[in-house]
């Protein structure tokens, strides 16, 4: 028994730190493309108006990216420390991905972002630009890697078994492995409604308090309309993405749709509680065949259901019903927020005099929307990743297999003070980020670094003979 | 081991050098980075921002080479990161518990509007950079033990905790009297000063307990012909003390000149002491268990990985030095703009 408190808590513990981690590349990965669109713009125009954009939004690039990469390294541990079956079985394809993601993209973004962050006086203008394409793709780059080695994990290919070992022999096939393409679309997108609500969320927050600046009227206007064009492109993208899940899994399908029987004309269920002990939904609430119009685009499409997985003697193999279930449920009700609000915003601001228009009954719900994101993605990775249990690899190996047989109280004592570490930076954050809007539409200027006190202004000067005026 | 070289041979040894190598910048990068950490409690509230600032445009890009060193060890021998990482379960937890912990405060204390929300944002770094420099120094000591748990490795665990933890604080005084001048300067030199003999008995006390403690590492040193050869290493480093200890003594001179050779000397230090650890374990990555040989991945995936490493590598010195330059000469306040 003891090595399936280990199993469970580990797993907690992994879905805590890959859940805090991923909260910080969702804003970098968009944050830096929308940071690069600030600085050309600025370089096409001139206007100082981009410039006090990129200034207040490299800060929040700044506090995100270093969460981030401390939360990221976390992750490099971990597969050791709870998880050293993994790599055992699977390492030889998930090495050399890691290894990429490491050395192209991480590396990319780290260097580069000292002289994005810092160097906007000390380096030429094209430099201060191409430092910020490059950590922009840095990012990016990264998040490919990542989503390969997961897509990989959900749909494996191009490998073949010795011994007990996956080794590759095609890498090309694992790479564009069959889910990537809807995976990465999907996720490069969530990172872009994240960036919108958040710029979106921010600049409704400063106008609210009475910033009238003009650099928040291009935030507030950039990240709306980044909202209402991403949000159907996503709907779409995470419908294809759906479908493609169908095909390989469809184990996980039947669970978020809450489908017991292999059966044609499943209604969509809007609300129910999945039982598992009767093996049926309890309170079921649904609008009957537009499951199966959405998913074989006929009424009478037959749909796979939960039972098709379970083996002759009993052992479940399709994943937790009620986690899959609710997260999907959370993720889809966001993405229709989302929607409802960006349209509703873009439609004011186009008809009603820009963004002077937006009254309190739009601003409030934008700041309420400012994390939305963080949301959305969240319930879409439990769905996705819950909905591969047992599976660690599909059909390859089971998260059992793989957990470390470390003590379940070590586990469950690490495990507690992540999460209260976690929860007091996540607070942390999230204060500083409307602390740092409430400075600067009170006009303060934030001071980053404070230079030394009685200094002469010696930025760009290195002058090593510059003597402290006191 | 047959003469002709084959990827079954050469692949792991090329991954245990590139492996080395990145934990050898690490050790130094963020060595000193750590160790201004560790030296804040002892400057003023201005000398602390220059602290800072003198660190800023460099942190995050150092504390990579841990995650390519971790990476490294994860993606070429699997098996011995899943052994060394399991059994330093708890000491790895309290590391990465200190690498957050400075590296948001290092994000948040310069984005906090009052003054006591910078003292503890100050403190939490502080706090961080000790947690994981001791746990560093406490996870050399259990390896250098043959990553057993009794008393006596612990107590020598401890040992190298605070010996190492020693270090980076004085590599990271000899980066501060680099990198500012006046006041923090002049007691950097100091600090340097003071935490010099603490990093001659440190480097003593590791390198007479490796040998002592594994019959295995004593031969490997202590016969001929290896002796000869080995013998450039301690008498090498002893002549670094010594430059150390003269360059201090005459520091800060009034040119300010020759700030750059006590940081230059403690880095070339620290990798005399990797160079003699790496000799001591070879070939074995898990100690006396698991060789390179036997902990690596299957060639092929090796050589992909390779492929990789030979393009980006250089490219990473190449413009990690591009950093370096432009932040080079005394630190100045940093900011955004």
């Amino acid at each position: 028994m003891e090595s399936l408190d280990t199993l469970i808590l580990s797993r907690i513990q992994f879905a805590a730190n890959i859940s805090f981690h991923i909260l910080f590349p969702t804003i970098t990965i968009a944050l830096g493309w929308v940071l690069l669109f600030f600085r050309l713009r600025f370089n096409a125009t001139g206007d100082d108006r981009w410039m006090a954009a990129y200034r207040f939004w490299v800060k929040v690039f700044a506090l995100s990216f270093g969460l981030g990469v401390v939360s990221g390294i976390t992750m490099s541990f971990q597969f050791g420390t709870n998880w050293p079956g993994f790599m055992e079985k699977v390492g030889n394809i998930a090495g050399p991905l890691l290894a990429y993601e490491i050395l192209t993209a991480f590396f990319l973004e780290a260097a580069f972002l000292g002289i994005m962050l810092f160097g906007f006086r000390r380096v030429p203008g094209w430099l201060h630009t191409t430092a910020t394409f490059l950590v922009a793709f840095g990012t990016t780059m990264s998040s490919f890697w990542i989503i390969v080695l997961n897509s990989w994990m959900h749909t494996p290919q191009g490998f073949e078994m010795i011994d007990g070992v996956a080794h590759a022999t095609d890498w090309w096939a694992i790479i564009f492995n069959p889910s990537l393409p809807y995976r990465l679309t999907h996720m490069l997108l969530a990172s872009g409604l994240t960036v919108a609500f958040l710029l979106a969320g921010v600049s409704a927050y400063r106008r609210l308090i009475g910033d009238r600046t003009p650099g928040v009227r291009l935030t507030m206007k950039t990240g709306v309309y980044l909202a209402a064009l991403l949000i159907p492109m996503q709907i779409f993208a995470g419908d294809m993405h759906g479908l493609n899940t169908l095909e390989h899994q469809p184990q996980k399908v039947a669970a978020m749709e809450g489908n017991w029987e292999t059966r044609g004309n499943v209604p969509l269920v809007l609300f129910a509680i999945p039982n598992e002990e009767t093996r049926s939904n309890d309170y079921e609430i649904g609008i009957p065949s537009l499951a199966s119009i959405i998913l074989k685009h006929k009424a009478d499409g037959v749909v796979p259901g939960l039972n098709d997985f379970v083996a002759e003697d009993g052992t479940v193999l399709h994943p937790p019903v009620t986690p899959v279930f609710w997260s999907f449920r959370v993720m889809i009700a966001t993405g229709i927020a989302m929607l409802m609000l960006s349209w509703f915003t873009s439609y004011r601001m186009i008809r009603h005099g820009g963004v002077d228009g937006l009254g309190k009954i739009i601003l409030i719900p934008l700041v309420a929307m400012t994390f939305s994101g963080w949301l959305a993605t969240l319930a879409g990775w439990y769905t996705t990743e819950i909905g591969r249990q047992p599976w660690l690899v599909q059909g390859v190996m089971t998260t059992y297999e793989a957990v470390a047989d470390v003590p379940a109280p070590y586990v469950a004592g690490t495990l507690t003070a992540y999460l209260a570490m976690y929860g007091i930076l996540l607070v942390a954050y999230i204060m500083t980020i409307f602390g740092l809007a409430t400075r600067a539409a009170r006009g303060e200027k934030v001071a980053d670094m404070p230079r030394a006190g009685g200094r002469a202004d010696v930025v760009g000067s290195p002058n090593p003979h510059a003597v402290p005026a006191e | 081991m047959d003469m002709i070289p084959s990827p079954e041979t050469t692949l792991p040894v090329i991954f245990a050098a590139l492996m080395g190598f990145s934990i050898l910048v690490y050790v130094v990068l963020d060595g000193f980075d750590l160790g201004v950490g560790l030296l804040m409690p002892f400057a003023t509230d201005d000398e602390k921002d220059t602290m800072i600032a003198s660190i800023g445009p460099f942190w995050d890009a150092n504390e990579t080479w841990l995650v390519l060193a971790v990476g490294l060890l994860l993606v070429a021998f699997p098996s011995a990161h899943g052994a060394i990482l399991t059994a330093l379960y708890l000491p790895v937890f309290a590391m990465l518990i200190g690498l957050i912990l400075r590296g948001v405060a290092f994000e948040f204390r310069g984005k906090t509007d009052t003054a006591r929300g910078k003292r503890q944002w100050n403190a939490a770094f502080v706090a961080g950079s000790l947690l994981a420099s001791l746990s560093q120094g406490y996870m050399l000591g259990v390896y250098i033990m043959g990553l057993q748990s009794t008393q006596i490795t612990t107590g020598f665990a401890l040992l190298t905790a605070v010996c190492l933890t020693g270090a980076y604080a004085f590599i990271g005084a000899t980066w501060l009297l680099m990198k500012t001048e006046g006041d923090l300067q002049r007691k950097a030199v100091l600090w340097a000063k003071r935490g010099l003999p603490g990093v001659v008995v440190g480097l003593g006390a590791i390198s007479l307990a490796t040998p002592l403690v594994n019959a295995r590492i004593f031969d490997k040193w202590f016969s001929l012909p290896e002796f000869a050869f080995l013998l450039p290493l301690p008498l090498m480093s002893a002549g670094l003390v010594g430059v150390l200890w003269l360059s201090l003594r005459h520091l800060p001179d009034s040119a300010d000149r020759w700030s750059w050779i006590p940081f230059l000397a403690s880095s070339v230090l620290f990798t005399l002491g990797f160079v003699g650890m790496a000799y001591s374990f070879y070939p074995y990555v898990v100690p006396d268990q698991l060789t390179i040989y036997e902990a690596a991945s299957a060639p092929e995936s090796l050589f992909i990985i390779l492929v990789g490493a030979c393009i980006v590598i250089p490219i990473i010195i190449a413009y990690t030095t591009l950093a370096y330059t432009i932040f080079r000469g005394k630190a100045t306040g940093l900011s955004y703009d």
